[in-house]
């Protein structure tokens, strides 16, 4: 099991004000799977993704990855885990300004201290995407479509457990966003767990399975009858 | 961080400050500024300290002087002041001669000096003149260029004769010949007997632009006093000095009827040239490191200017953080990622300001050895050495608050950071 949770809660607390985002929340994930969490602005689904993904700590509850319970690391194991085991892609892209498109994918690869072959890992990862024609291009001299291409393969490069997308076609074109959840669609075909968060029904129903929260509680976990296919055709044979 | 971490940690700060080129080298001309002029003034005060004091050491550090009147150890002799002191005489001049009290001079010399109008046919000239014993060149050196010094002889006849300095010969004669020459002093009829070769500044006198005439000579006739304004004597080696000018004060205060052995009652002073070295050597050093202090301030203040612009760059680079964190990067890793890059940006900033500093100091020593001192360049190691060690320590310090902010930034704040 990649990914268990277990009576997990988190609450905010501004002075003297306590404002609880998520309650109780209890699944599991296995590896191979595609996930969409869903649910309108203030469900809690970016805070639970940020949970998952070790950027915040949950206030109480377990949450195991990969059988590890994770409450007891402390903040440079984490970084490490973030490092080996997840990858990130996010709606803003966050690409590094004015660096180039090899150079960002080498990036955690930096922060693992595994400098054996980074530049040709990091090619290999970008030709897997499709952008072997832009590895010395600056960022800001592509397309929203290769930003975020970019981005995955940033999230790649570690070839890590498990992809997190928060919103990873909400600054793109259709047919860019076409092509981004076709990639992502393609990485689980070839095995590996994918966790979307949307708000787009359309976009939440290219994964295999919807978490749907409401006001930081689930309202339903099912498996997706029909679930739609990216297809472009173009990028990926 | 291993090694090949810590170079890529480097190249990256030297790429992120390439990437903000002007706002660098802003930043970077607090510190360029504060140790170009550290050097400037560390090299500046050795060059001018070492200037000083070759002057003075011109004549050897075995010079004894005998002023007239009585001045503390630290103090300026009397005459400095404006006050006319006649405590001392000839006559003492030809006791001191007389080697029976004080054994260990090989040369002594008086002087007493005033100002002069000179002329020779319708050319006139106003100048030093130093009344001076036939013993001057034993004493004080400079070489005769034509004819010769008066004698012993000249001196005690009250001779009407002069030697000139060589810009004085140059004033009044041109390049016709001045040997054998009448000319006037005062009003009254001087032979030239010699001309003096040119010496340059000497002690900061110009010892060309004077005319030398027998000391009793210049008492007498000239001035129309009695007394001396100095004695100058020399011993063969500097360990004889203590000896000298103990047997020198026991010999005036006898011949000035002093019982007081303390030196309170003294109307005469006996200094020695090395006394004079330690004093202005002292006084030299002070004054280049109250300047090296002063240019280090301007450090302080570049320091802070690579904080300001430190957290100016970790205020604008939030979102990456978070990405950074997000993609693994470690609080340690953030903080190493900033603090570098003040440090690069302050080591950069130093070598420059070396770079600069240095070749001031050269410049600067071209241009006083053009006005005719003799200035040696030199680069000053240790003010290098501790420019560098500076400038890092000031990234160190002045970059470590805004790192450490950025490393304790939340991730996901980081990361929706507007």
């Amino acid at each position: 099991m990649l990914i268990h949770l277990k009576n997990l809660t988190k609450e905010y607390q501004t002075d003297d004000l306590v404002t609880p985002v998520l309650h109780d929340l209890s699944f599991d994930i296995e590896e191979g799977e595609f996930v969409s969490i869903m649910g309108p602005s203030g469900s809690g689904k970016s805070t639970l993704m940020h949970i998952l993904g070790l950027l915040e700590r949950p206030s109480s509850g377990s949450y195991k990855l990969n059988g590890h319970e994770v409450g007891s690391l402390d903040d440079d194991q984490l970084a490490a885990y973030r490092n080996k085991k997840i990858g990130f892609v996010f709606q803003a892209f966050n690409l590094l300004p004015r660096t180039t498109v090899l150079e960002n994918v080498e990036l955690p690869l930096f922060y693992s201290h595994d400098h054996h072959n980074a530049r040709a890992r990091a090619q290999k990862v970008l030709e897997s995407v499709g952008l072997g024609h832009r590895l010395d291009y600056y960022t800001n001299q592509i397309s929203g479509g290769e930003k975020q291409r970019v981005a995955i393969a940033r999230a790649l490069v570690n070839d890590p457990a498990v992809i997190f997308a928060d919103e990873p076609t909400g600054n793109l074109d259709s047919k860019s966003g076409t092509q981004i959840m076709e990639i992502l669609q393609q990485l689980n075909d070839d095995g590996r767990t994918v966790i979307l968060v949307t708000h787009e029904t359309d976009t939440a129903e290219h994964a295999k399975r919807i978490i749907q929260l409401k006001d930081g509680h689930i309202v339903s976990d099912q498996a997706i009858k029909h679930r739609r296919r990216a297809k472009d055709g173009e990028l990926l044979k | 961080m291993s090694f090949l971490d810590f170079r890529r940690a480097i190249l990256n700060s030297l790429k992120s400050l390439r990437k903000n080129k002007s706002r660098s080298f802003l930043t970077m001309l607090g510190i360029i500024i504060g140790v170009a002029s550290v050097i400037l003034i560390m090299s500046l005060g050795a060059g001018a300290q070492s200037l000083i004091l070759d002057q003075v050491e011109i004549f050897g550090a075995n010079l004894i002087s005998v002023t007239p009147g009585k001045s503390g150890k630290n103090e300026p002799p009397s005459s400095v002041m404006g006050i006319t002191i006649t405590t001392l005489t000839y006559e003492d001049y030809e006791a001191i001669l007389n080697k029976s009290r004080v054994p260990d001079l090989t040369a002594v010399a008086a002087m007493a000096n005033g100002n002069s109008s000179l002329s020779w046919r319708e050319n006139s000239y106003d100048t030093t003149l130093a009344g001076a014993t036939a013993s001057y060149p034993d004493v004080y050196g400079g070489e005769i260029a034509d004819g010769r010094f008066f004698n012993r002889e000249e001196e005690k006849n009250l001779a009407k004769v002069v030697v000139l300095g060589s810009t004085v010969k140059q004033e009044l004669f041109g390049d016709s010949d001045a040997l054998g020459q009448k000319i006037k002093i005062n009003k009254q009829f001087f032979e030239v007997i010699g001309v003096m070769k040119e010496r340059g500044q000497v002690m900061f006198n110009d010892f060309d632009n004077q005319v030398f005439i027998p000391v009793r000579t210049a008492q007498k006739l000239i001035l129309g006093i009695n007394h001396l304004n100095f004695i100058a004597a020399k011993v063969d080696d500097s360990d004889k000095i203590p000896q000298a000018v103990d047997d020198l004060t026991a010999l005036l205060r006898d011949r000035h009827d002093i019982g007081d052995q303390s030196g309170e009652s003294d109307d005469f002073t006996v200094r020695n040239a090395a006394e004079a070295i330690d004093l202005l050597r002292t006084i030299t050093d002070a004054l280049k490191y109250f300047l090296a202090v002063m240019a280090a301030l301007s450090l302080l203040v570049g320091g802070i200017g690579i904080m300001n612009i430190m957290f100016i760059s970790v205020n604008e680079r939030v979102r990456e953080i978070g990405l950074r964190k997000a993609v693994g990067a470690k609080n340690s890793n953030i903080i190493w990622q900033f603090l570098l890059e003040a440090m690069v940006l302050t080591l950069v900033g130093g070598l420059i300001g070396i770079l600069v500093g240095v070749l001031l100091s050269f410049l600067a020593s071209v241009v006083v050895n053009f006005l005719g001192y003799s200035w040696a360049f030199r680069i000053p190691v240790l003010a290098i050495l501790l420019a560098v060690v500076t400038s890092a320590a000031i990234g160190l310090i002045f970059g470590y608050y805004p790192a450490r902010r950025a490393s304790r930034l939340s991730p996901v704040e980081a990361l929706s950071y507007e």
